[in-house]
């Protein structure tokens, strides 16, 4: 149902016409999954499930042969059909290796070309490869992908790879996999004030807080896979996330009230009796 | 024919075509991609593609990642 546009809209907000738009398609959820690190099959689905994501990122690796052929695989309980794949390029140090991994993934998934592009540097910390990023975002956008860049909280960078053409930047809030949420949000909400495209925040989220503040900060939407799977109940943690995102959106669209240093009364010195 | 899938050496035999291949290992049906030395070979020219001696074969498919 459409607001009529001539009426003021500060205190209506419809939030089931707050889509997310990357690459032209919208999507219900601004949580975005990923698939790993889960115990089997199973807790992935329903954690996805759960999770009320649309977008699920996926690894590309070798197959293993000799395996049972009726061993199901992840596209059994992550269809294509269901959701939108997103595969990165996970455990890519070099623009070669990502670039390679991308044109197999488009190849594989019958020339779906939106993809996540991740260039490591370091092995400890997982960070950004930037400026190899930079040079495999600059081929892959030409090659024709869809580019959803993850990257560290830098604002010039994260300018860099939006001029570029990728079609979201992605933003670390911490180390991959660490749960230490955001680290500087500062720079993330730069980055996000700066933006033409969507941000999410991308690796580093440890629970539902840090979920909501990313969507606080004017997030357009938010990546998790450890925080979720690694939690002690994955099922119920996706809920939670789902609900955190959902909660910080709302928090964000209604505009919060500004930080005092002072107190503020919220009851009326009218009518004291005493 | 030594040919190397995987990383791993297999003889197979001459003018083994990329879709012998794939039901030899028992993968038909699989979503999966292909590459030979590095070059993806598109699921189309599977069955016209024949292997040479000494082809590097990679064969990957999508798994749980974030």
């Amino acid at each position: 149902m459409m607001a009529n546009l001539a009426e003021p809209l500060k205190n209506v907000i419809n939030i089931a016409d707050d889509t997310l738009i990357i690459a032209d398609k919208t999507y219900r959820s601004r949580l975005l999954v990923g698939s790993g690190k889960y115990k089997d099959l199973e807790e992935t689905r329903l954690a996805t499930e759960a999770s009320g994501a649309e977008i699920i990122t996926v690894a590309i690796r070798r197959t293993n042969i000799g395996q049972n052929p009726n061993e199901p695989s992840l596209l059994d309980v992550i269809s294509t059909e269901h959701y939108t794949l997103l595969p990165n390029t996970a455990g890519c140090y070099t623009v070669e290796d990502a670039v390679r991994t991308c044109r197999l993934a488009r190849e594989l998934l019958d020339g779906h070309d939106l993809v996540k592009l991740e260039v490591l540097g370091d092995e400890k910390t997982l960070f950004p490869d930037v400026t190899a990023t930079l040079e495999a975002a600059k081929i892959l956008v030409k090659d024709g992908f869809k580019v959803m860049v993850y990257t560290n909280d830098d604002p010039l960078i994260a300018k860099r790879l939006e001029e570029l053409g990728c079609v979201a930047v992605m933003p670390l809030a911490a180390p991959i996999g660490s749960g230490l949420g955001i680290r500087n949000p500062y720079n993330i909400l730069t980055i996000v004030e700066n933006a033409r495209v969507p941000i999410l925040v991308d690796a580093g989220v440890g629970t539902a807080s840090d979920a909501a503040i990313a969507m606080e900060l004017g997030c357009a939407g938010i990546l998790m896979n450890t925080a979720i799977a690694a939690a002690r109940n994955p099922v119920l943690m996706a809920s939670a996330m789902k609900k955190a995102v959902q909660a910080g959106r709302e928090a964000f669209l209604a505009g919060r009230m500004p930080r005092k240093r002072f107190a503020s009364a919220s009851s009326p010195i009218d009518g004291l009796f005493f | 024919m030594k040919i190397i899938i995987n990383g791993e050496l297999r003889e197979l035999e001459s003018g083994t075509s990329l879709e012998n291949l794939v039901q030899l290992l028992d993968l038909q049906g699989k979503r999966l991609a292909i590459e030979v030395n590095q070059a993806i070979v598109p699921r189309s020219q599977f069955a016209s593609f024949q292997l040479t001696e000494q082809d590097q074969v990679e064969i990957v498919h999508a798994i749980g990642g974030g």
